[in-house]
């Protein structure tokens, strides 16, 4: 019995919910551990997320000011919103403007203590959202450009891959996944270890349950990530999905290697360098996409 | 899920000589790699589970260290690393030491050395795991008094 279009797309979105922070806090877990052996070490166990969320959620969670708690809250809401759009096969600038959104809730829950450490953390969230925009808004501008629709749903049923009409635009997201991913050289607002410049960064405030659902929201956002990476690859055609399988997994992995080699940045290196990027590739690569169709 | 599975480490240097740091530092090489076991070396007390402390205590990072402890949540474990942190070692007779961490702080276990190695480091942070695992226990069991009392 074939499905409805109705049903894949339910049978997607529950999967998405169900096993999406599962999937990501595997892949974390396997990104922990890749990097402990390119350092020389054995590393953590596969599970080591979970059980550091296990942890938090059974710690006391100490809040300062409890607004913060409902930013949070309101965070986590719009991440799975997000890729809940994204999964239902829904608009992909719908996608985009929600995520935007879900991230200024991690900003406002960082802002509302009054530490340095989190106020700069912020801060540079803000200016990281400032350089990833525009490669994202241009992603999806070369998803219309390429397959005629916002709609993830018609973009999946294309008969070619986006790809190969946006292979400008798709380094242009790579580029910033690094941002997005929070990895080293741009992983500014949250430094991935907690003895560095500003300590954690945006998440230096948030304590116990507060803390985990940060971590499970940003799980949520790898898998919506990870599934934008597939959408390049996304065609009728069976190897091209397999290619985009595999693409995925290679572009995490490759993301763990840059996160290994490369100290971190200053902002406006970070900005400045994004831009130009999506400038030089993504949007060259529309435009010569434009003129020629 | 225990909470052993998964220990953050505060490690402050209250007036130590660097010795005892250093051996900190080591267990998170390749060598010792304490991440085998879920450890990881938080800068933030809000993080925190186990507060390693080095050095004694004196009237300068009394407050310092007061304060870190306080902003850790429970359940929470001290450790004193190293002779000087469990009484002041030869550091004891100098007119702005105080002592061992146990003058400021409730510590609940002390690793021995001059300076402590990492191996007994190691030792202490498995001990100080057992101990956070009886205390989250503990945590739970007052929460649920709490509640049926309301």
């Amino acid at each position: 019995m074939a499905l409805t279009e109705l049903e894949i797309k339910i049978g997607s979105l529950l999967l998405y919910l169900i096993l999406g922070p599962f999937v990501a806090g595997f892949l974390n877990g396997v990104d922990r551990r890749i990097t402990a052996r390119m350092q020389g070490r054995v590393g953590p166990p596969l599970l080591q997320p979970f059980y550091d969320v296990g942890k938090l959620w059974k710690k006391e969670t100490a809040v300062i000011n409890h607004s913060q708690t409902f930013f949070v809250m309101i965070y986590l809401i719009f991440s799975i919103f997000t890729g809940a759009i994204f999964f239902l096969g829904s608009d992909l600038l719908l996608v985009i403007f929600a995520l935007t959104l879900a991230g200024i809730f991690l900003v406002l829950a960082a802002n509302v203590v009054n530490s340095p450490y989190s106020i700069i953390g912020a801060d540079r969230e803000l200016l990281m959202m400032f350089a990833d925009e525009p490669a994202i808004l241009l992603t999806a501008v070369g998803f219309y450009l390429a397959t005629g629709s916002f709609t993830v749903s018609e973009i999946m049923k294309s008969a070619s891959p986006a790809i190969l009409m946006t292979p400008g635009v798709f380094i242009a997201f790579v580029y910033i996944l690094t941002i997005k991913f929070r990895k080293s050289p741009f992983d500014l607002s949250t430094s991935h270890h907690g003895h560095q410049e500003i300590v954690k960064g945006i998440t230096t405030e948030f304590a116990g349950r507060n803390l985990a659902l940060v971590e499970i929201a940003h799980w949520y956002e790898t898998i919506l990530l990870l599934g934008m990476i597939f959408l390049f690859f996304a065609s009728t055609n069976l190897i091209w999905v397999l290619i985009g399988i595999g693409t995925t997994f290679l572009i995490y992995f490759v993301e763990i290697v840059i996160d290994n080699t490369f100290a971190r940045v200053k902002w406006p290196v970070v900005v400045i360098g994004s831009w130009l990027v999506a400038a030089a590739a993504g949007m060259l690569n529309l435009l010569l996409l434009s003129t020629l169709s | 899920m225990k909470v052993s599975r998964s220990p953050w480490i505060l490690h402050y240097d209250a007036s130590s000589c660097n010795g005892c740091d250093i051996e900190v530092l080591a267990c998170l090489t390749p060598l010792y790699d304490v991440e085998r076991f879920g450890v990881i070396n938080t800068g933030n007390p809000k993080h925190a589970d186990i507060l390693l402390v080095t050095g004694s205590v004196n009237e300068q990072n009394r407050p310092v260290l007061q304060q870190l402890y306080d902003q850790m949540p429970n359940p929470k474990v001290v450790v004193a690393v190293g002779i000087c942190a469990t009484s002041g070692g030869i550091f004891a007779e100098c007119y702005n030491i105080l002592g061992g961490i146990d003058k400021v702080l409730p510590v609940d276990l002390y690793v021995m050395g001059c300076a402590a190695r990492p191996e007994a480091i190691i030792d202490g942070v498995v001990k100080a795991v057992a101990l956070l695992d009886q205390k989250s226990a503990q945590l739970k069991k007052t929460k649920k008094n709490r509640k049926e009392a309301r």
